[in-house]
């Protein structure tokens, strides 16, 4: 019998070939692993080398100066993007979790289904279009330009990318917990907040996080939305400005000084999405932590 | 709880050849009962008896519908979709399964522990085994008193020792035996009258199985336990009764030292010999 097997096996090459595949493709990979970081490493090496010396504590404190006058800081634009962030993440996160959980715990109901469908859609969406679409039902009736529009345009791009994440983490929730509480006589809703979404709870910190991180970036939903404001202003009813698209506004003038404060702009961006990813890291690593573990 | 109340049942059955006392009444009567996954008929017209504050074993080869039927005595199986049951299940005379009755209330008057250990893994082992009691706000005890029940229940589950030092710390630190040990402490802290274990030992070791089997044992007498398992040994170790279960219907329930000497029915003997399941 095995001797049948090992004359139809298909003939073995020699030991001395397979090691050198071997350490071939364990190289090419290897390469191909370099590679795919290397992008970020020369990223953050290029903003350091020309974004440092710009970072000063004016930077964080100071207005913008005008044209012509040398110094100045970005305040407005880093409270603008921490007001946007945090407009977006209050309608982002709440819909996004709710939505995502009624995903996984409706799996094949036909509502469910197309929800899922249509938020794959959503995340696929140019966030361009997101932002024509803000601006169409929040700027264009109001008459001005607001920090509430740029906010609800990347709270909903935040959507799917929560609604996904959620249902996911929610799906990795053993159904035997599901079924222990509810033979413990927990109600359904109950099982499903204090045992399956506090399950996986670290999980959907992490995707949220990483969530806000994409979306801190984001300038194409601001152009039309939150405009920009060359000052100080933190209500949400009026243009305000956010980093990156003062970047955007600095780097494409004929300006040095607006150029350095650019790379500074982007080096401080770069920073905020790095600590939102440690946290999100962080977190995930929490005692009593979840399926996230 | 109701299950201190004296309610009227039938005269008690004499069981011939019983080694079972005579006036072991059923706490649960299963009547006719169909248990259905969408068309298949996993448990069909099923009769049984659970005598009060004893153990009864059910047995059976997989598939045979051992765990549906465990599972339709505290209204689980209807959690899974596209379920459905016809026939009773009388707790203490009541119709589980009548109109109107609530299933959760079912629930925590019928603990369960399942064949894998099923800690909530963000809990302490104390909020674990607090859990079935925080399940209602309106009728949660005191600190003090949960305190005392929580004691109590690990006690019961001889988890106390081992762990009275660290009742704050994740459950998920235990080893399995003690995690399955914690699921018993957990279902009993709600004082049910009726605990279902469905396979609670096929995920040990043999050390946490011979525990596991000596808390059934202990059980007895206080609850009426009613234990699935595909290993006829342990059967015949912990249980006063056992049933035979094959495609979904029963075909012998007797008590064990009967069963395993002189079964009546030739496919429970078949089984019982080794020679299929």
């Amino acid at each position: 019998m095995t001797a049948r097997v090992h004359a139809r096996a298909p003939r073995p090459r020699s030991l001395r070939a397979r090691r050198l595949v071997n350490v071939a493709m364990s190289g090419l990979l290897g390469v191909a692993a370099i590679l795919a970081t290397l992008p970020l490493l020369f990223l953050l090496w290029h903003l350091l080398r020309e974004g440092a010396t710009s970072i000063d504590l004016a930077f964080f404190t100071r207005m913008p100066k005008p044209v012509g006058e040398s110094g100045g800081g970005m305040a407005n634009a880093i409270v603008g993007t921490l007001i946007l962030v945090g407009t977006a993440t209050s309608i982002g996160l709440p819909v996004g979790i709710g939505a995502g959980l009624y995903l996984a715990e409706q799996r094949g109901a036909r509502l469910a289904t197309s929800v899922r469908f249509l938020s794959d859609v959503l995340n696929g969406m140019p966030s361009i279009v997101m932002g024509i679409f803000a601006w169409h039902i929040l700027v264009r009736p109001v008459g001005h330009f607001s920090a509430l529009a740029g906010g609800a345009a990347l709270g909903a791009m935040m959507i799917p990318l929560v609604t996904r994440a959620t249902e996911e983490m929610v799906r990795t929730v053993p159904t035997a917990l599901r079924e222990a509480a509810l033979a413990l006589g927990y109600p359904r809703w109950r099982t499903s907040v204090a045992i399956v979404l506090r399950t996986a709870l670290p999980g959907i910190v992490t995707a949220a996080l990483v969530a806000i991180a994409r979306i801190a970036g984001e300038t194409a939903p601001l152009l039309f939305t939150s405009f920009g404001n060359q000052f100080w202003s933190t209500s949400l009813g009026e243009p305000i400005a956010a980093l990156p698209h003062q970047i955007y506004e600095y780097a494409k003038s004929p300006y040095d000084d607006w150029h350095r404060l650019a790379w500074a702009g982007s080096l401080v961006l770069i920073g905020l999405v790095l600590i939102i990813s440690v946290l999100a890291r962080f977190v995930t690593r929490s005692r009593h932590g979840g399926v996230g573990d | 709880m109701t299950d201190h109340v004296v309610t009227l049942m039938p005269p008690p059955v004499l069981q011939v050849g019983s080694r079972t006392t005579p006036d072991a009444r059923p706490r649960i009567s299963v009547r006719k009962l169909d248990a259905l996954f969408g068309t298949n008929r996993a448990v069909r017209d099923v009769t049984i008896d659970f005598p009060d504050r004893q153990v009864t074993a059910i047995i059976g080869p997989s598939g045979c519908g051992k765990s549906t039927l465990l599972r339709c005595l505290n209204r689980m199986h209807e959690t899974a979709p596209l379920t459905r049951v016809n026939g009773e299940v009388l707790l203490d005379g009541q119709n589980l399964y009548a109109r109107g009755v609530n299933p959760i209330e079912v629930r925590r008057r019928i603990g369960m522990v399942f064949q894998r250990p099923t800690p909530f893994p963000t809990m302490s082992i104390q909020d674990n085994v607090a859990a079935g009691l925080r399940a209602f706000s309106r009728d949660r005890p005191s600190r003090k008193r949960e305190d005392e029940i929580v004691e109590e229940s690990l006690r019961k589950a001889g988890l106390w020792d081992e762990v009275r030092d660290r009742l704050n710390e994740s459950a998920t630190a235990l080893s399995g035996g003690q995690q399955q040990r914690l699921c018993i402490a957990r279902a009993m802290a709600t004082q049910p009258s009726v605990i279902l274990l469905d396979e609670p030992t096929a995920s040990l070791d043999p050390l946490s199985t011979q525990k596991i089997e000596e808390l059934v044992h202990q059980l007895r007498g206080n609850v009426t336990v009613v234990i699935v398992t595909h290993n006829m040994q342990q059967a015949a170790r912990v249980s006063d009764r056992t049933a035979f279960m094959l495609l979904g219907e029963l075909v012998e329930n007797a008590p064990t030292s009967e069963m395993f000497t002189t079964p009546h029915d030739p496919r429970t003997e078949a089984y019982i010999t080794g020679r299929f399941g």
